[in-house]
């Protein structure tokens, strides 16, 4: 490159580079006279419009208002994140001018003609197909996915609470006090360990049981000599199929203490009717991941048993040749065979856990109430952030949480998909 | 001989008794709701003088928002449906199709926010919501849910394009056709099997949440059939359990048979979206 560059005779493409300084200016060196004006245009018309967004919003963005009787810091924090995306788009706008100025007048030194007009519009249909494909799609994920992130992270260093919230006062930014406290204050780093422990578990008991028991009765049915295949495989798909917040509202109703069944008809048999399901955290514990397992073992059912199905007979002949037993079979030909190709998607079980609202929430509310701490007995940190949220207005910790639990989400799933082998395959990036 | 008999003996006790335990909250639920009265309170499963009346009770229009709730809900899904796999296709046509700038870091942010749930920003949904005028319409609810259902559906869709021959792609172009034909008429009806499981999915979504839809919808003639059913019940609770018996029989079974019979598109999306990744 550097040999071919020193063969040039004239510099056009360090000229239009720095003449696009001011767009449109440079492609007008290049005599490409439409190209510049419209690039003029589209700069001019960017900062006439957007010149007040501009500078109120980062006005907003740095002070979060100054008078509360005429600003209002959450307004302001939602024009200034709007603000930072529009510089960001305009930049973007900018970078490509620069970059088609500077490509144009390289053409030039290698004395090749730039594209006419024509050619540039064909180019522009041809090049720019996907770009117009993406857009609506594109500028829907940043309004509804990416402006929310973007809201949670400033947020989570801000006071932003009942006591400091618009219109009566306002908003003001506090650096990492938010995640301090969470770690410093006694009732909030106690109810902090306690959910996370309590999420881990949850977590992990939860998701390894419905796995185990998928696998076992995935196992147990490919058993050929089982009648009635058909109608059973149906009954164990039943859970999975009807609507989760249905099935957990009816839970809720069965464990009721009053007059669910499992204590009035089913316990009673045994002489147990007294159990206080659900006001005794560590019973409404053990009904949550029983109604977890009920819920999620159908789906990894089903999908071992498309993996059992592939799996060829002839390596269980060998065995049997061998002397194998059932144990010995399952254990080193079923389940490798099965964790091996199934493993990705076992890993997104935990993490659909991790985050499961649904069951913790429509089953008790994340209660029942526990003495020295602000979350629920049963509270994972996704339903804690909602009750912060919703209930007592905690927006700066709540945000500062869903940071922490994001992070946490990240870690994992980056991990998972580092070790999947279509995450190295080179079209698949 | 003998010891297989034994197993299979012990492989029919356990289908027994899971089959017992799935069962038997369906069947529960469905005596409820045809138990006269409307608490449970000293009743059997299988009410002797069972009735019809709570059923009735729901399709009365003037005193029960059921079925306004359950329009609300088929409308929401129809168009979250409808939308998503618009915008999937384009996205994830673009992605397995073209080298373009930019491309490298779009799926790297796919992947990074599909691991994220959308509610995760709830306050953020919130505030945008009540800024922009949109609290308490469906138009909210169904952008949230869209733009939510883009990242890890178009995953879905691209992997399953890249599949897809290029050759095709190429042929036809050698034929005149322009980008826009080989995608409409060349790739998508190839795509159809997994543009079913997309449209699936993404169907499913509004009936399924209830955080996004409890937070953004107000006034109760607007609720979904989740948060109307949570509402029916969180009130009093017992009071009314058997109207909401009744309630959820209705969503559970054309939502039971409608999954059962497009069962086998769910394992394979949900297969192809692991494996993918």
């Amino acid at each position: 490159m550097g040999e071919q560059e020193s063969t040039y005779t004239s510099n056009h493409r360090t000229k239009a580079l720095a003449l696009s300084i001011i767009p449109g200016l440079g492609q007008v060196y290049n005599r490409q006279w439409i190209k510049g004006i419209v690039f003029f245009i589209l700069t001019a018309s960017f900062f006439i419009a957007f010149s007040d967004l501009l500078q109120y919003g980062f006005w907003g963005l740095f002070t979060l208002g100054i008078d509360p009787k005429f600003d209002h810091s959450i307004t302001l924090l939602v024009e200034g994140i709007l603000a930072v995306i529009v510089t960001v788009l305009g930049f973007g706008i900018y970078a490509l001018n620069l970059r088609d100025a500077f490509k144009v007048g390289k053409q030039r030194d290698a004395n090749e003609t730039p594209n006419s007009v024509r050619q540039q519009y064909q180019n522009l249909v041809g090049g720019g197909f996907p770009y117009l494909m993406m857009t609506p799609g594109f500028l829907l994920l940043i309004f509804v996915v990416i402006f929310p992130i973007l809201f949670v992270i400033l947020l989570s260093f801000t006071n932003y609470d009942l006591y400091h919230s618009p219109p009566a006062n306002l908003v003001d930014w506090i650096g990492f006090q938010n995640f301090i406290d969470i770690f410093r204050i006694p009732i909030w780093r106690e109810t902090f360990f306690s959910v996370l422990a309590w999420t881990v578990i949850w977590t992990f008991g939860a998701t390894t049981l419905q796995i185990g028991l998928g696998i076992f009765l995935a196992v147990l049915m490919n058993q050929k000599e089982i009648k009635f295949q058909k109608l059973i495989r149906t009954i164990f798909i039943l859970p999975w199929a009807v609507p989760a917040f249905v099935s957990i509202l009816v839970f809720a109703g069965m464990f009721n203490e009053t007059f669910g069944t499992i204590n009035n008809d089913i316990l009673s048999i045994f002489g147990l009717g007294n159990i206080p399901w659900l006001t005794n955290p560590t019973y409404t514990k053990i009904a949550l991941i029983m109604i977890q397992t009920w819920l999620g073992f159908p789906f990894i059912f089903a999908m071992v048993t498309g993996v059992l199905q592939s799996i060829p007979s002839e390596l269980y002949e060998a065995a049997e040749v061998d002397g194998a037993t059932i144990m010995q079979k399952f254990r080193s030909i079923t389940l490798p065979l099965v964790l091996y190709a199934t493993a990705p998607i076992l890993i997104t079980q935990y993490t659909f856990n991790f985050n499961n609202f649904n069951v913790i929430f429509l089953f008790n509310g994340g209660g029942p109430a526990v003495a020295g701490q602000n979350a629920g007995g049963t509270d994972i940190l996704i339903s804690w952030i909602y009750s912060l949220t919703v209930s007592s207005a905690q927006y700066g910790k709540a945000a500062a949480i869903t940071m922490i639990l994001s992070l946490i989400v990240i870690v994992v799933a980056l991990w998972q998909f580092k070790k999947t082998k279509s995450f190295q395959e080179e079209d698949m990036m | 001989m003998k010891g297989k008999t034994l197993q299979l003996t012990l492989s029919y006790i356990v289908i027994i008794i899971v089959s017992a335990i799935i069962l038997y909250p369906i069947l529960w639920v469905i005596g409820s709701s045809f138990n006269p009265g409307n608490s449970l309170s000293g009743s059997s499963i299988f009410p002797a003088d069972a009735t019809l009346k709570h059923y009735k009770d729901l399709f009365d229009l003037e005193n029960s928002n059921y079925l306004i709730w359950y329009w609300n809900t088929l409308k929401v899904c129809i168009i979250t449906m409808v939308l998503s796999v618009i915008m999937v296709c384009l996205t994830a046509y673009s992605f397995s199709r073209f080298r373009f700038v930019g491309r490298k870091n779009g799926l790297m942010t796919f992947l990074i926010l599909q691991m994220i749930p959308n509610f995760a920003a709830l306050i953020a949904i919130y505030a945008l919501a009540n800024l922009t005028g949109l609290l308490d319409t469906h138009l909210a609810l169904i952008l949230v849910y869209t733009g939510g259902a883009i990242p890890m559906n178009t995953y879905l869709m691209k992997g399953y394009l890249d599949t897809i021959p290029k050759e095709l792609d190429e042929s036809a172009r050698m034929d005149g056709a322009g980008n826009f034909r080989i995608f409409w008429q060349i790739v998508m009806p190839l795509a159809k099997p997994m543009i079913a499981v997309v449209s699936l999915f993404t169907f499913i979504i509004p009936f399924t949440d209830f955080i996004l839809a409890r937070v953004l919808l107000r006034t109760e003639e607007k609720f979904t059939l989740a948060v109307g059913l949570y509402e029916l019940i969180a009130d009093q609770f017992g009071n009314e359990f058997t109207k909401f018996a009744a309630g959820s029989v209705m969503i559970a079974i054309p939502i039971a048979i409608m999954f059962l019979s497009l069962q086998k598109y769910f394992v394979s999306g949900l297969t192809a979206g692991g494996t993918k990744g």
